[in-house]
């Protein structure tokens, strides 16, 4: 054999063997026999940490099915791309507000039948994290994770601008007031803000809700520009009215990361903050000696019966179309459903549980002092959630650049909201039309 | 087959068959077919790429853009209704009035940059080796690096540039990432320091000027400035049309630094560019049809700007060749 030779053969049993090593390391412990369940999951850290608690112990818990935990970035497209190209993960963890969007696309299965067989039903949940995964007649998704959200306010600021840390404000006058005793300004630069209805920012887009308003009426309208939505937004612009819309813009220029030590909350930069459950893990990781409480967020003085507006989210389980294992995967996503795993999951990631039923033991070792409150929140009327519509992500969009216009003062909320209902309603009209041309639309 | 000459074992020195001989045009062509097919073999790695990655997909999105598809269910004609939609879409009109403000400031801000840089990094001076990588050193940072970099030099707060505009008597400098006024020009600014590329290719191009034209002119008595302007600037006119029309290309698809140091366009959609409010139709809305209608129109935008250049330029761009 000459030496040309000799060097290809080596080459390929290099590479073959490289191919073999990696396949190893990469290739998943799988008992043999066991149906092997892909789980692709967006939670890194503490949130991943609880949730493969979870899967370990379902793993445990039979010999059958083995389910494989991956942390995916993105995971939203990335299950979108690998469904459309015929190559989903069995079990998908997405967001609450992709249902609407990923049952039109017919990127999900519905679990009717399942849910059917193992007697999983609505009485069993919250209903507003119910409500989360049942769209247009079916169930779609099933819940991880909830969180509802609160008031939360910094007691040691309260106390400096002498008010008292034990009396949250109750109604929105309440709030501002507070806010204007609070806020300092120095040379025409603000130095510490009471509240910004910019911060965190998350829910720019819901703050009609707590006027009483609505996004749409359920069917085919559009109602961004109802009363009570335009009435939000001028309440919003008083405060860059009030403090300066640039001044607020260079003062918000200089907060951190929601998840650094330089959150606007947790560096004392703002007093008030609508927050989710989650801002406990932040603050005992970041700033554990803050001396903070979470209440119900203030209502408009004249609408008493606004109190405990809430905005629910939660993390879902799928099961993505063409997945090799759904029956697998729903015994997975059934065990996730079980108090047991349920309460497992939550109390690893420190929220409540969105199962009606929860044990007094869950109660009594959470370590949030406030978790009760925000249990309490979502069981509300008044609890929130995503408009249930297709067209959500784009409708966010413009509401979004509307609040931005609006606390620039570029456009006043009448406006703003009146374009925002210009663009969308026919965006809605043709979204319709178009389903209707497949056949398709209830 | 030891001794036969190279050109004669790759082919070349073999008689060409005469008109009417039987079996040589067969034993030729399938020697031609061989060869061929070895050639497509070697390049097929290049050729089934190309029409798997490139031309599949090129050719499907003409076709989707006549489509309402979201990727996941089967496209369903719907003729031109996705460009009538475009023509009327408010949002698609303010992407497109943001990309072309953004290109008209930021193309000749970065050629004249770039070309001033080149200019005096062409200089005889010690030590210019070491002034080139620094100039060239930004071009190769990562974007989404530089995007989190700037956003830190440009935080309206604590901003090492409002600091220094403070230091020098600027009182109240401008909230760069906050204000709809000031965004634009932030990304100009990040634009301009990344400029190195193209210095590069400048440079190349300096280096070719013909030495003799510098002596003519100084023999006519020619400064610094008009050896520039009559002899540096045309010679370096093919560089700058390359870049200029490079530059079209790059600025009217700017995406990664705004989409990741303005989310969603903030300020009031301010920085919403065009390649931004397509990647929010493909992959957020779902609207894949819609964002493949965006997709063409922005090509033949870019080939039209593109072809205008070139005509444009005829007349001032200088050959040496010819």
């Amino acid at each position: 054999m000459d030496l040309r030779r000799l060097a290809t053969l080596f080459a390929v049993a290099v590479l073959g063997l490289t191919v073999w090593i990696s396949e190893r390391i990469v290739a998943p412990p799988v008992p043999g026999g066991r149906v092997h369940v892909i789980y692709w999951e967006k939670w890194t850290g503490i949130e991943a940490d609880a949730m493969r608690a979870v899967v370990d112990s379902f793993n445990r818990s039979q010999d059958k099915i083995f389910v494989e935990l991956l942390t995916i970035s993105d995971v939203g497209n990335k299950t979108l791309l690998a469904t459309a190209g015929g190559d989903p993960p069995d079990v998908a963890g997405l967001w609450g507000a992709n249902v609407a969007q990923y049952a039109d696309d017919d990127a999900i299965v519905p679990l009717d039948s399942w849910c059917a067989k193992y007697g999983i039903n609505r009485s069993q949940y919250i209903p507003v994290y119910w409500n989360t995964g049942f769209y247009d007649g079916h169930v779609y998704a099933l819940p991880t994770t909830p969180a509802s959200t609160a008031l939360h306010y910094n007691r040691a600021l309260f106390r400096s601008a002498r008010l008292d840390p034990d009396k949250p404000p109750a109604t929105l006058d309440e709030l501002d007031a507070d806010a204007a005793k609070i806020t300092k300004i120095e040379n025409g630069h603000v130095e510490v803000a009471g509240f910004l209805p910019a911060e965190p920012g998350w829910w720019n887009w819901g703050w009609g809700y707590v006027f009483g308003g609505r996004l749409w009426d359920g069917n085919s309208r559009i109602t961004a520009n109802d009363p009570a939505n335009v009435r939000a937004f001028a309440w919003i612009q008083s405060y860059p009215k009030k403090y300066g819309s640039t001044e607020l813009q260079t003062f918000r220029s200089g907060f951190g990361n929601v998840s650094s030590p330089q959150n606007a909350f947790m560096d004392s930069k703002v007093a008030m903050e609508l927050q989710g459950v989650w801002m406990y893990n932040f603050i005992t990781k970041y700033s554990p000696n803050l001396d903070w409480a979470a209440t119900p967020f203030p209502h408009p003085a004249d609408r008493p019966d606004l109190k405990g507006v809430t905005f629910c989210d939660e993390d879902i389980l799928v099961i993505p179309r063409g997945a090799k294992h759904p029956n697998e995967a729903f015994e997975f996503i059934r065990y996730v459903q079980s108090q047991p795993g349920m309460e497992l999951l939550c109390m690893g990631q420190r929220k409540h549980s969105p199962l009606s039923h929860v044990s007094e033991q869950f109660w009594r070792t959470h370590p949030n002092p406030f978790i009760r409150l925000f249990a309490d929140l979502a069981k509300s009327p008044r609890a929130v959630q995503d408009p249930q519509l297709a067209l959500w992500p784009e409708y966010q969009a413009e509401l979004v650049n509307a609040f931005d216009e609006v606390m620039l003062v570029q456009k006043t909320p009448q406006q703003a909201l009146d374009e925002v209902q210009a663009r969308m309603q026919p965006k809605m009209d043709e979204y319709l039309r178009r389903m209707k041309q497949r056949g398709e639309r209830r | 087959m030891k001794n036969r000459p190279y050109a004669q074992a790759i082919g070349a020195g073999e008689p060409l068959p005469e008109r009417g001989r039987g079996p040589a045009p067969h034993r030729r062509s399938a020697l031609s077919r061989r060869r061929t097919a070895t050639a497509l073999l070697f390049a097929s790695p290049w050729i089934v790429g190309f029409c798997v990655f490139l031309l599949y997909p090129l050719c499907a999105s003409i076709y989707y853009s006549f489509c309402d598809y979201s990727v996941l269910r089967p496209p369903v004609w719907v003729g031109a209704d996705n460009y009538r939609t475009l023509i009327n879409d408010e949002v698609f009109w303010t992407a497109l009035v943001n990309t072309v403000v953004y290109a008209v400031l930021a193309l000749p801000s970065s050629l004249v940059v770039a070309l001033s840089l080149s200019l005096l990094l062409n200089a005889r001076v010690a030590g210019m080796a070491l002034y080139r990588t620094f100039f060239f050193v930004p071009s190769l940072v990562p974007q989404v690096a530089l995007a989190i970099l700037w956003l830190w030099l440009f935080n309206g707060e604590h901003g090492m540039i409002n600091e220094a505009l403070k230091v020098i008597g600027i009182r109240n400098p401008p909230n760069w990432l906050g204000d709809p006024n000031w965004s634009k020009p932030a990304l100009v600014l990040l634009g301009v320091w990344g400029v190195g590329g193209a210095v590069v290719i400048y440079l190349a191009g300096l280096q070719d000027v013909p030495q003799h034209l510098y002596e003519a002119a100084d023999l006519d008595g020619a400064g610094w400035w008009a050896r520039t302007w009559h002899v540096t600037l045309p010679m370096l006119s093919p560089v700058i049309l390359f870049n200029l029309i490079m530059g079209i290309i790059g600025t009217l698809q700017i995406f990664t630094v705004p989409y990741v140091m303005f989310p969603g366009g903030s300020p009031a959609r301010s920085t919403y560019f065009y390649t931004m409010y397509l990647f929010d139709n493909a992959f957020i809305y779902h609207k894949m049809g819609y964002a493949c209608a965006m997709g063409w129109i922005m090509f033949a935008l870019i080939l039209v700007l593109t072809l205008i250049a070139l005509k444009a330029s005829s007349r001032h761009v200088y050959y040496g060749g010819g």
